[in-house]
């Protein structure tokens, strides 16, 4: 109980339209500062992009958010609509996902590959699940409250599974899907969750342009009809410049521009990281072209 | 570019005799030196000398037949590629294939025939023999049990464990210490021993939450022999090497299976045989088997079960979708450890006699080579797998020392040709179609 109250405070002050308020986030492993004094807000049904070089600390960023590290310093705090402020850096990894319903993709994708597509989907509501199964004793004695929990599970399932077109490859082993299936899966696994926030490391990495087209259509989609803030993390100019409210720029752990994808576009310090510190009289112009992307 | 074909297929001929004469004499050259000291030379005693006797006739045939029938092989089979234009064969998918898929996907209407022929056997086996075959089937029963409780944690929740054994002997041993101690029936005491195992299971599960592959696998084999030695050292409580005897027979829910007035012969108008315990000893056990089954079977569509399969799939992402990997991997050592214990007190009570002895590490790997070769988490594989490790060496009995080694043989052909496991399918726990719309789907893809 005690970890409880400390991880979900009363008098943190956020702004009023934060969805997750990052705050001088640093990670540091031994000699080697992945992240630096990082702070950004993710805004409530917004899509806020991570981009930046290689190495930059960009998927750093998601593991503090979701668990698997530890922030070496920093505040990270959810604005959960119905449950209140969680302070996700002193919370156990598992239970970001399970209390402050923060939902990730992985850059590699991790199916459950030997499960069909369905049983992902099952899966990913666990905890409801396990709560109306009465730790599986509901289940075993076949009292019809598990069945009936099941079967909502299902139905959730089946939404998503039309809303990404699988619905007739449910019994599809995951692992045997396409690769562009296999991330939409993921996608729809993470949702399945009922997140307030999602996290999503790379999605269209793979993709091809129409299905990035796809993406973009689905990302938009969990925005506008769910009214689930993401973040995202994605090279894909043509993604990352159509559908980002907002854009955080990193380089080397560092932030070093932060606002609006035309802002972000023009900024020359963001061009600059992108090629080098070498300023070329042609090659802004074409680099500006390229981060315009799609919008172009 | 006709010429030119047929100036390949005219190359290759040649090249088919050269290689295999190679091959066989690489082959023969292993069996010298294999053959020279298993084959060649012998020590005999004679009186109190030892004396070596050269056996080179024997090595020569040994050669031979080696030399021959590679070279047969090798030649063969190069001409079969030859023939298909020097390709390379593409080799069969393996541990998938259609046999496995028809006997899982019949496996309810065969799960019952069997249990109908597991029923009915005790009584249509000649007298003559009956003895015999119930005792093989009773074993025969408790290692599908074993391999059925193993499966929940290497098959289903993947964790590998080598120490299944002690899980087996915390059930003997506390059915053994509670029954001799308290005096209480056969039916108090199971429920007890399988809650001790389980505890057991939960005290091993603690450390080892965060190991996985082979550093749990050394992890539990260490546990399996700490038990072991416990039990032999700790001598006041376990009775040491002599272990525990004078253990309380299985009753009849209170009605002893003795001779005379009260017992389960003359209460129930029967002639007093000595079969009749036996009888029921195997019933019982098949009825613990057949509950593990059940349970196994209705856990893996309950969360808990599917949380087991998504563990041993990738624990990362069940962390991510807020799954906790702690209960999931401590339910799971817990439960299995606790069929295993029923399965310890059932030996306990049939044997009437227990020792460190019967739990060692040779056990564990049995148990675990039944999951293994079954093919993991399939329920049908494990009473396939058991029947093999249990009855082939019984069939071979009339060769004696040869038994063991055609027992390896056969594990190790199975594993050449199923490396997953005899019937390694996974049917899933829910489908949205129909199974035969999942065919026409992949059709039209």
């Amino acid at each position: 109980m005690v970890f409880q109250s400390l991880a979900r405070p009363t008098d943190v002050k956020v702004p009023s339209d934060a969805l997750m308020e990052v705050e001088h986030l640093t990670m540091r492993f031994g000699g080697l500062t992945a992240i630096d004094d990082l702070s950004f807000t993710a805004r409530k049904k917004e899509i806020t992009a991570i981009i930046g070089p290689n190495g930059a600390g960009k998927t750093t960023v998601f593991n503090c958010l979701t668990g698997f590290y530890k922030p070496t310093v920093g505040r990270l705090t959810l604005v959960h609509p119905q449950k209140g402020i969680h302070l996700l850096e002193r919370m156990e990894g598992f239970r970001i996902a399970q209390q402050a319903n923060v939902a990730r993709t992985f850059q590699n994708i991790r199916l459950f590959p030997q499960m069909t597509v369905l049983e992902n989907l099952i899966v990913a509501q666990h905890n409801a699940l396990m709560k109306a199964s009465a730790f599986s004793l509901a289940g075993l004695t076949f009292l019809p409250r598990y069945s009936s929990a099941e079967k909502e599970a299902v139905e959730l399932a089946k939404y998503w599974l039309n809303k990404v077109g699988l619905y007739d490859r449910a019994d599809w082993e995951a692992g045997n899907l396409p690769y562009g299936d296999q991330r939409r899966l993921e996608i729809c696994r993470a949702m399945c969750i009922r997140p307030v926030l999602l996290c999503l490391d790379e999605p269209a990495a793979g993709l091809n342009p129409r299905e990035s087209l796809q993406l973009n259509d689905l990302l938009l989609g969990i925005r506008e009809s769910e009214g689930v803030g993401i973040l995202l993390i994605e090279h894909d100019m043509s993604v990352v410049m159509e559908i980002s409210d907002h854009i955080v720029v990193l380089d080397h752990g560092r932030k070093i521009s932060d606002g609006t994808p035309e802002f972000v576009r023009n900024d020359p310090t963001v061009i600059k990281a992108y090629l080098g510190e070498e300023e070329d009289e042609e090659l802004p112009t074409e680099v500006a072209q390229d981060l315009a992307g799609g919008a172009a | 570019m006709t010429v030119q074909v047929k100036d390949t297929s005219a190359a290759t001929a040649p090249n088919v005799l050269f290689p295999a004469l190679k091959e066989a004499f690489i082959a023969s050259l292993l069996i010298v030196a294999l053959g020279l000291p298993l084959l060649g030379l012998k020590a005999d005693n004679q009186g109190p000398d030892l004396v070596l006797t050269k056996r080179w006739d024997l090595l020569g045939i040994a050669v031979a037949v080696m030399f021959v029938g590679r070279f047969v092989l090798a030649f063969l089979r190069g001409q079969k590629a030859a023939r298909q234009g020097g390709l390379p064969q593409e080799k069969k998918k393996s541990g998938d294939n259609s046999i496995a898929r028809l006997l899982n996907q019949n496996a309810k209407v065969l799960g019952l025939l069997g249990l109908l022929c597991a029923i009915l056997m005790p009584f249509v086996i000649p007298d003559a023999n009956a003895r015999y075959v119930i005792f093989i089937s009773t074993t025969f029963m408790i290692y599908i049990m074993l391999g059925w409780g193993l499966n929940i944690v290497v098959g289903l929740a993947g964790l590998l464990d080598l120490g299944y054994v002690a899980f087996y002997a915390v059930g003997a041993y506390s059915y053994a210490l509670i029954a001799t101690h308290f005096g209480w029936s056969f039916w108090i005491c199971l429920p007890l021993a399988g809650l001790f195992a389980a505890f057991f299971g939960v005290v091993l599960g603690f450390p080892v939450l965060r190991l996985r592959g082979d550093y749990l696998a050394i992890v539990t084999l260490g546990f399996g022999e700490i038990i072991r030695v416990i039990l032999i050292n700790w001598g006041p409580v376990t009775g040491g090497p002599n272990g525990i005897g004078g253990i309380p027979a299985i009753s009849f829910f209170g009605i002893e299976f003795s001779r005379g007035e009260g017992g389960f012969a003359s209460d129930f108008g029967l002639e007093y045989s000595s079969m009749h315990k036996i009888i029921f000893l195997y019933f019982v056990i098949l009825g613990m088997a057949v509950l593990t089954n059940l349970f196994t079977q209705r856990m893996r569509k309950l969360p808990a079960g599917r949380a087991w399969e998504a563990l041993r799939e990738d624990e990362i992402a069940c962390r991510s979708l807020g799954i906790n990997p702690t209960n999931i991997k401590l339910s799971a050592f817990a439960l299995g450890a606790m069929f295993g214990g029923f399965a310890g007190s059932f030996f306990s009570v049939r044997a009437g006699f227990i020792s460190p002895e019967s739990f060692t590490f040779i056990e564990s790997a049995v148990i675990l080579a039944i999951v293994v070769l079954g093919g993991m988490g399939s329920q049908m594989g494990v009473v396939m797998a058991a029947a093999l490790i249990v009855l082939l060496p019984e069939t071979f009995r009339q060769f004696a020392e040869y038994r063991m080694l055609a027992f390896g043989v056969a594990m190790v052909l199975i594993m050449v040709w199923r490396p997953r496991g005899l019937l390694a399918f996974r049917e899933p726990t829910i489908r949205l179609h129909p199974k035969d719309h999942q065919a026409s789907v992949k059709e039209a893809a």
